[in-house]
């Protein structure tokens, strides 16, 4: 087990250290921040000057090398924008951006759960029929237009919810639905065809002949062994929502660590952008760690091979 | 033929006319066409016959666990302790008696515990979803108890333990231990040892009629074996093509088996010390649920059928002792041999 988790933190650390390699060097493509810093008409000793206050002058490796020696310590250097430490603003944003991923998947996993048990419960009815449709949609719509439609239906139209900000609980209800739809569709389909082969086992047919009720057997013993399909892929959801909630973000005006990266980005802010993207890489890591540990809860017989 | 018929003990479970269809899309089956049987307290009845003769639909229907969506039960009754379970609604039916008067041990040891959930849990479900066990502490006791009653050394040890730690024949008893936990008035075996090896087998049956000793368990067993049938069986039915053709007590139809299919089966059975360059076999198949004969249903496969046999199906003939079977040979007067 102890093996097992350490290869497993090794493996995480290579794909953050690739994550930091292909953004470090995309960001310098996109352009000379210097450019945007300063007024048009500056002199170009200026220009230069703030070039190599900034360490841009450098050669792309020996940047890169700094960076890196400096992000080790827990140093991202300093916002050109904001004019902090970039790991003040990191530690500011990203409780935002972890609650509304979290919302939004609770919200994914209200719909997926009861379509997937439900529609399997019931193959070929109109719920299984309605469910699939529903999941569909979800999958089909880009999230911005999802965020755009909820704001004009239930924000403007009926005026229930704020369209945007996050002063209170109920502000997380539509960004959560546009960025939480979206998994629907393949978590209710995992859930569902997991539940299909689970309800024909002998098992359940055991469990049915003890006098077992139906409902127990469905919720208790089929789900539990249906579940683990459903829980590797919401990690994998969970730890993209977490590093990739950019556009939603923006739609909504939430103050998290997507919208925070995307305006970094427009003003080629590049330790914002290199620490934003290395701290997306490492929750996506970090998720995928806690799924696969968390197996072993569900399942008895993955706790007991480690 | 004894003069008098001797008096059968109250029957456990009564089957009577039990008829399954299974729709599919291709059309509907009858895998059990007009099934009648009947199990005295404390007493086996073994049901034999080769794959696909309806052994397993007749035990799941008894139940009424058939494949959903699908299965269902066209008629006929299943009588215990003088209710009919086929009026019942599925409610009634796992509340008050799946588990808890009638129980079933599958054939599939392996995949029948859930993965999941402790082996305390699972045997303790029936107690504690039958009221019997008021409490956890008390489910657990009790499953305790029905594990020791399957011979599972320290059962208190491994209520805790989950399937995978288990043994296939032991997985077997915490199986059957799920099927007695409650004390159910029957309990049907269907090919409950088929993958286990042979000395566990033994070691199976042993146990079965050791729990039947103690507790006056009514068996229906299923299997497809007639050693096994032979070692501990009170009755045998001889079920072929969805139908039952012979039935009686074991040991007269094994000496006197009246209907050629029966004597095909026995004749199949190598014996000890006999020398044989090829074991018997019965030519051709089963005829298939989709095209049944019109007549009897072993007719094509017969040595002995005729014209008679091909164009409608016998009636049942009394041989006492309640030896009955359905053949026109038989109808016709004296035993036939063709094997």
């Amino acid at each position: 087990m102890t093996r097992f988790v350490l290869r497993r933190v090794l493996q995480g650390m290579f794909s953050i250290l690739g994550a930091s390699v292909i953004i470090f060097v995309v960001t310098r493509l996109s352009g000379d921040p210097v450019v945007l810093m300063l007024p048009p008409e500056a002199p170009e000793a200026m220009v230069s000057q703030m070039r190599e206050r900034l360490g841009l002058d450098l050669p792309i490796w020996q940047q890169y090398f700094m960076f890196l020696s400096d992000a080790v310590t827990g140093d991202f250097g300093n916002s050109y924008r904001w004019e902090m430490p970039v790991l003040e603003l990191i530690r500011e944003r990203l409780p935002a951006t972890i609650y509304l991923a979290s919302a939004a998947l609770v919200f994914s996993l209200m719909l997926s759960i009861p379509f997937g048990v439900l529609s399997a419960v019931w193959r070929g009815s109109w719920f299984d029929r309605f469910a699939k449709g529903v999941a569909m949609l979800g999958q089909a719509m880009p999230n911005f237009w999802v965020g755009l439609l909820l704001i004009i239906v239930f924000a403007i139209g009926l005026e229930w919810l704020p369209a945007y900000g996050a002063d209170t609980p109920k502000h997380v209800i539509l960004p959560a639905i546009a960025l939480g739809w979206y998994p629907v569709a393949a978590q209710t389909r995992i859930v569902r065809s997991a539940m299909l082969d689970v309800l024909d086992s002998d098992y359940i047919r055991m469990g049915r002949s003890v006098g077992v009720p139906e409902g127990v057997l469905i919720w208790k013993y089929a789900f539990r062994n249906a579940a683990v399909p459903l829980v590797t892929m919401m990690g994998v959801y969970f730890a993209s929502m977490l590093g990739g909630a950019f556009v939603v973000e923006v739609v909504f005006a939430w103050p998290g660590l997507g919208r925070t990266v995307v305006e970094a980005l427009f003003a080629r802010d590049f330790p914002v952008v290199q620490a934003g993207v290395l701290f997306a890489a490492l929750m996506f890591v970090a998720a995928n760690l806690v799924v696969d540990l968390s197996y072993g809860l569900i399942d008895p017989r993955i706790r007991n091979d480690r | 033929m004894s003069l008098i018929e001797p008096i059968e003990p109250a029957a456990a479970l009564e089957v009577r006319n039990l008829v399954t269809e299974l729709r599919l899309r291709r059309g509907t089956l009858r895998p059990v066409d007009g099934v009648s049987f009947s199990v005295a307290k404390g007493q086996t009845l073994g049901i034999v016959g080769e794959s696909g003769s309806g052994k397993s639909m007749t035990c799941l229907s008894l139940l009424r666990l058939l494949p959903r969506p699908g299965g269902r039960i066209a008629g006929g009754e299943v009588v215990v302790a003088g209710t009919d379970l086929t009026k019942l609604s599925d409610r009634e039916l796992a509340r008050d008696w799946r588990g808890r008067r009638i129980s079933m041990v599958t054939q599939d040891p392996m995949s029948s515990l859930n993965p999941v959930y402790t082996i305390g849990d699972q045997v303790g479900a029936p107690l504690r979803y039958h009221r019997i066990a008021r409490t956890r502490s008390d489910a657990r006791a009790r499953a305790a108890e029905a594990l020791g009653k399957v011979r599972i050394p320290s059962p208190e040890a491994r209520l805790h333990d989950y399937p995978h730690q288990f043994s296939g024949g032991m997985r077997q008893r915490v199986v059957s231990a799920m099927a007695i936990a409650c004390a159910p008035e029957v309990m049907i075996a269907d090919e409950p040892t088929s993958s286990l090896d042979v000395t566990i087998q033994v070691k199976m049956m042993d146990l079965y009629r050791q729990i039947q000793e103690e507790t006056g368990v009514a068996i229906v067993l299923i299997t497809h074996d007639m050693g096994v049938a032979a070692s501990i069986c009170d009755r045998i039915a001889v079920m072929y093509a969805g139908r039952i053709v012979e039935q009686g007590p074991a040991k007269e139809l094994f000496r006197n088996p009246a209907h050629p299919y029966t004597q095909s089966l026995l004749s199949a059975i190598p014996k000890l010390g006999e020398k044989r360059k090829r074991l018997y076999a019965l030519g051709g198949q089963p005829p298939s649920l989709t095209a049944m004969p019109k007549g009897c249903r072993f007719a094509p496969r017969c040595a002995l059928a005729d014209a008679k046999c091909h164009a409608s199906y016998p009636g049942e003939t009394n041989l006492g002792a309640g030896h009955r079977t359905n053949c026109w040979r038989v109808a016709e007067g004296g035993a036939p041999h063709a094997a």
